[in-house]
């Protein structure tokens, strides 16, 4: 009691002193001190294939608030800065951006080894993180709102896809993954999914590779073996960063077709198709909660403005960066709303924000700090984009403590 | 088109009014959902009739519309035709919709399509149409390949017609066509066909017998191709592993310079690719021929790099092998940053030819993948011509005279500067070379060295230091040992156990498995 006492009369000063100083910074916004966005996403190492299109999107953002006057009758101004894949040094550039930068508010992270790394760093010094990327739940911090998807809004409907008539009706699965936390974490809540549904363990192979595996050939053969055995099998991938571009190469070369072992990715999208020749990946699925090929005005929008910024035709949007603009957004409404960018009154004004995102639906922060969102499966086509073929009619809400973690039973009740 | 089209016209004259109607019902099944679309590419498929095959063809390639009016049309060039008739239409006001199919429809449409193409005169789509109807596993299909069979002449397609034949009978619901059937399929080394048999466990609880012996006889024949595939997996990592390290051999093995710069050599090399690649892509004569270009580009540029980085700083620091790690360490750092700066920290998209795409099959359908299989053969004639430039020519006799007595070669009359440094250039040169080969299996990325150095480092020390041959021994071993170990390891692991291994082995043998005899071996 006393502590949300404190939190509000907090907010109450800050909405008071933003108040009294509004007047005065008016007449022009470039007097008073920009808003502080930070910036913390690898701009090199094994992870720039994805993360570099988010640091775009935050600087569009930016710019793009900016050319509607600010927030609050401030400017706003990115801190960029390049953590490298490294995780350690993520920790040490998050301390940078709030402590030597101050930043107001950071969007970050795509590894959730990285976010790991950072997530003390921004509960001790009270910085508030927008994390864009989907990942294995398991985790709920103040200081960190998730505006990707928590396995119950990816890994399971896909998984349930693959098992449905439209998606082969999948018996036997193998689970493919980059060696870290978020492929261990989504598999062993996968295994026990899929053990409810009656799939035994004799039927699931798991095999983990280090970040930037690039030799796939005795993986690829020995799914080729697994597949053999009289049941129809998949490929789930959580493989992620640039391994993924070997990999497929591999699958192409070894004649594995979607007809017969379908693969559905959990962390390739249309920005790390770019780099690959997909013609012989055609009916491959990717589960997401966005797709480029949406059809939705919200979506249009987003891309004219995309588009408008990148100035190259051949940049495309994905799910990561869709996530990055509608949190963006939600953060700039809060703010609003607010009147402040203090991090305590903004934080309670985050959530509960709604917004009309390019996926075609509304999204709406929850009290677990995770939204709720479509999920969409999509297969890939010759031309690198996707061909949604199943998702959910509504926003389906996170669940990010998995109830296919036996551990999670008294939290959930609780 | 005007072919087709008449022959579309001539046919729906001679068919039956019945047969027409049949198809026409169908069709528009092929706009439903992807339910509806499977089934109605089941019954074309089924029907036989041949003027479904340019509608089930457009479904496949995406060029099968549907009008605002809900009718199907076909987009043959920048015509548009009608599905039902095969005519002309004109170009509607508004612009049809592309019809879109999932995997259920790929299915349906890959046995359908194998229906009716088992008849087509090109014997790739015969092929294609033997191993979709074999998918399609359907009694109904035993006189249409009977047929095919009886009139089909190339191996490879009449083998992949008895699997179907083979999996067709044991679908249909005599007992002795049946047993024919698992005789087929038991003969053949396909994993295809053990997976058929498999599923046939359920439903034919009377045959189990047979079924588990034709099991067993598949699984002695895919065993002996596993292993030859898993040779062939570990000659290839070997081949890569050689390519790496075999510029180290030269300036580690033979000058005895600790280069940390290696593996940016190998990066510097794949980045020419891209620069020959970008370079050529507008010359449509020459395009074809930039990777072969780049072999000579690659050489070159890193050999430049590599002398003036012997010349410059590393000709002080002979003797102070310390000294030589760090600064060519750090060497490596600004090299790295710089293609950073200059080609940026994204990935580099490298074009592979035709020629290295795909799978090769080796008699008894072992399965090599082309670009591995060129890689292969590529780090052999590199090693040769690398051991031929050392044995067989001056520089080479000046080489190895400087090596192994600096002093006496001197006073014999070689400049021994210049040949230290055409040696550094040379293995340099030479980890360029690799790098073009491995832009074609790995991201061209400024980090690509650092995946190799270390392999590299190993290959040298486990062979034995200032051995040619031990490189290509302990390269090729480590590889198919790797391999080995892989599928019961894990990638993680086996990686591990090799490091162990290998620290084991040089314990015992510090100068690893080919050790320099003579005087050489003491200087």
């Amino acid at each position: 009691m006393t502590r949300s006492f404190t939190l509000t009369r907090r907010a109450a000063l800050a909405g008071f002193a933003g108040a009294l100083a509004a007047p005065g910074i008016k007449p022009s916004m470039a007097q008073a001190a920009p808003i502080k966005v930070g910036v913390l996403h690898s701009l090199s190492g094994t992870m720039a294939i994805s993360e570099t299109a988010l640091r775009d999107t935050v600087l569009m953002m930016v710019e793009h608030q900016n050319s509607k006057g600010g927030l609050l009758g401030r400017r706003l101004e990115a801190v960029v800065v390049d953590p490298a894949s490294n995780w350690p040094l993520f920790a040490e550039k998050a301390r940078e951006l709030l402590q030597v930068h101050r930043v107001d508010v950071t969007f970050g992270c795509w590894t959730s080894v990285s976010r790991k790394s950072v997530l003390p760093v921004f509960e001790e010094l009270n910085g508030m993180l927008f994390y864009p990327v989907q990942y294995e739940g398991e985790e709920e911090s103040k200081n960190i709102f998730y505006t990707g998807a928590a396995p119950n809004q990816q890994a399971i409907p896909a998984v349930e896809y693959l098992m449905s008539d439209d998606g082969g009706g999948a018996k036997r699965i193998a689970l493919l993954g980059t060696d870290y936390v978020y492929p261990r974490t989504t598999n062993r809540i996968l295994r026990g999914f899929l053990n409810s549904k009656g799939i035994g363990n004799a039927d699931i192979m798991e095999e983990y590779t280090p970040f930037g595996h690039s030799d796939w050939q005795g993986i690829v053969a020995r799914v080729k073996r697994f597949a053999s055995e009289g049941k129809k099998t998949a490929i789930v991938s959580t493989i992620n960063g640039d391994a993924n571009v070997p990999f497929y190469r591999e699958l192409g070369n070894q004649g594995i077709k979607a007809e017969d072992i379908p693969c559905v990715a959990f962390s390739v999208g249309e920005e790390e198709l770019a780099g690959i020749d997909t013609r012989p990946l055609v009916g491959h699925l990717a589960a997401w909660n966005y797709f480029m090929s949406v059809q939705s005005p919200a979506n249009t929008e987003f891309l004219n403005l995309w588009r408008a910024y990148i100035k190259n035709p051949r940049r495309v949007t994905n799910d990561p960066m869709e996530a990055t603009y509608t949190g963006f957004n939600m953060w700039a409404q809060a703010v609003t709303q607010a009147r402040t960018t203090a991090v305590d009154a903004v934080r309670p004004a985050v959530i509960g924000q709604k917004f009309a995102a390019p996926a075609g639906y509304t999204e709406e922060m929850l009290p677990n700090h995770h939204l709720s969102k479509p999920v969409m499966i999509g297969e890939i086509q010759a031309d690198g984009q996707f061909n949604i073929v199943w998702k959910t009619p509504n926003a389906v809400p996170a669940e990010n403590w998995s109830q296919f973690i036996p551990e999670n039973a008294n939290r959930r009740r609780g | 088109m005007k072919r087709i089209l008449l022959l579309l016209l001539l046919l729906a004259l001679a068919l039956p009014a019945r047969a027409q109607d049949a198809m026409i019902e169908a069709l528009p099944g092929l706009g439903g959902g992807f339910g509806a679309q499977a089934t109605a590419v089941e019954r074309l498929g089924a029907l036989g009739d041949p003027r479904a095959l340019p509608v089930l063809r457009a479904l496949a390639d995406g060029r099968l519309l549907r009008g605002a009016d809900g009718g199907l049309l076909i987009r043959e060039g920048d015509q548009l035709l009608d599905a039902a008739t095969g005519a002309a239409v004109p170009r509607p006001e508004a612009e049809p919709a592309r019809i879109n199919i999932n995997n259920r429809v790929r299915v349906a449409l890959r046995g359908a399509l194998g229906r009716l193409q088992i008849v087509s005169p090109d014997p790739a789509e015969r092929l294609a149409a033997a191993e979709g109807v074999f998918r399609m596993r359907s009694a109904e299909n035993l006189p249409l390949l009977e047929a095919a069979l009886t009139r089909e002449a190339v191996p490879r397609i009449r083998e992949r017609l008895e699997l179907a034949l083979g999996a067709s009978r044991l679908a249909s619901e005599d007992l002795e066509a049946k047993r024919a059937g698992i005789a087929a399929l038991g003969a053949s080394a396909s994993p295809e066909a053990r997976a058929v048999l498999l599923e046939a466990r359920a439903a034919n609880a009377a045959l189990l017998p047979e079924i588990e012996a034709a099991v067993a006889a598949i699984d002695r024949r895919l065993q002996l191709r596993q292993a030859a595939e898993t040779l062939f997996q570990g000659l290839s990592l070997g081949s890569v592993l050689l390519l790496a390290a075999l510029g180290l051999a030269v300036t580690f093995g033979v000058m005895g310079v600790i280069n940390m710069a290696h593996g940016e050599f190998v990066m510097l090399g794949a980045y020419t690719t891209v620069v020959v690649q970008d370079l050529t892509r507008d010359i449509p004569w020459l395009a074809p021929w930039s990777l072969p270009l780049a072999v000579p580009a690659a050489f070159l540029v890193t050999a430049l790099i590599g002398a003036a980085m012997e010349r410059g700083l590393i000709r002080h620091l002979y003797g102070r092998p310390l000294e030589t790690l760090l600064l060519t360490f750090g060497v490596g750092m600004m090299i790295q940053q710089a293609v950073r700066l200059t080609f940026g920290a994204q990935n580099r998209e490298v074009i592979s030819p035709a020629w290295m795409q795909g799978t090769l099959m080796l008699p008894g359908d072992i399965a090599v993948t082309q670009n591995r299989l060129w890689i292969l053969a590529f780090s052999l004639v590199v090693l040769a011509l690398v051991v031929a430039a050392i044995r067989f020519t001056r520089f080479g006799l000046e080489m190895r005279a400087v090596t192994q007595r600096r002093a006496i070669a001197s006073s014999m009359g070689i400049r021994t500067g210049r040949v230290d440094a055409l040696t550094f250039a040379f293995g340099s040169g030479i980890a360029g070379i690799a790098g073009v080969a491995l832009s074609q299996i790995d991201n061209v990325s400024p980090n690509l060295g650092t995946g190799y150095i270390i392999d590299s480092f190993l290959v040298v020390v486990f062979g034995g230091v200032g051995s040619l041959a031990g490189t290509l021994i302990g390269a090729f071993s480590l590889g198919i040992i790797n391999k080995v170990l892989e599928p019961w390891a894990g990638a993680v692991l086996a990686k591990v156990f090799v490091l162990v291994a290998v620290m084991i082995f040089i314990q015992r043998r510090p100068r690893g498995l080919f050790p320099q005899k003579g005087r050489a071996a003491e200087a």
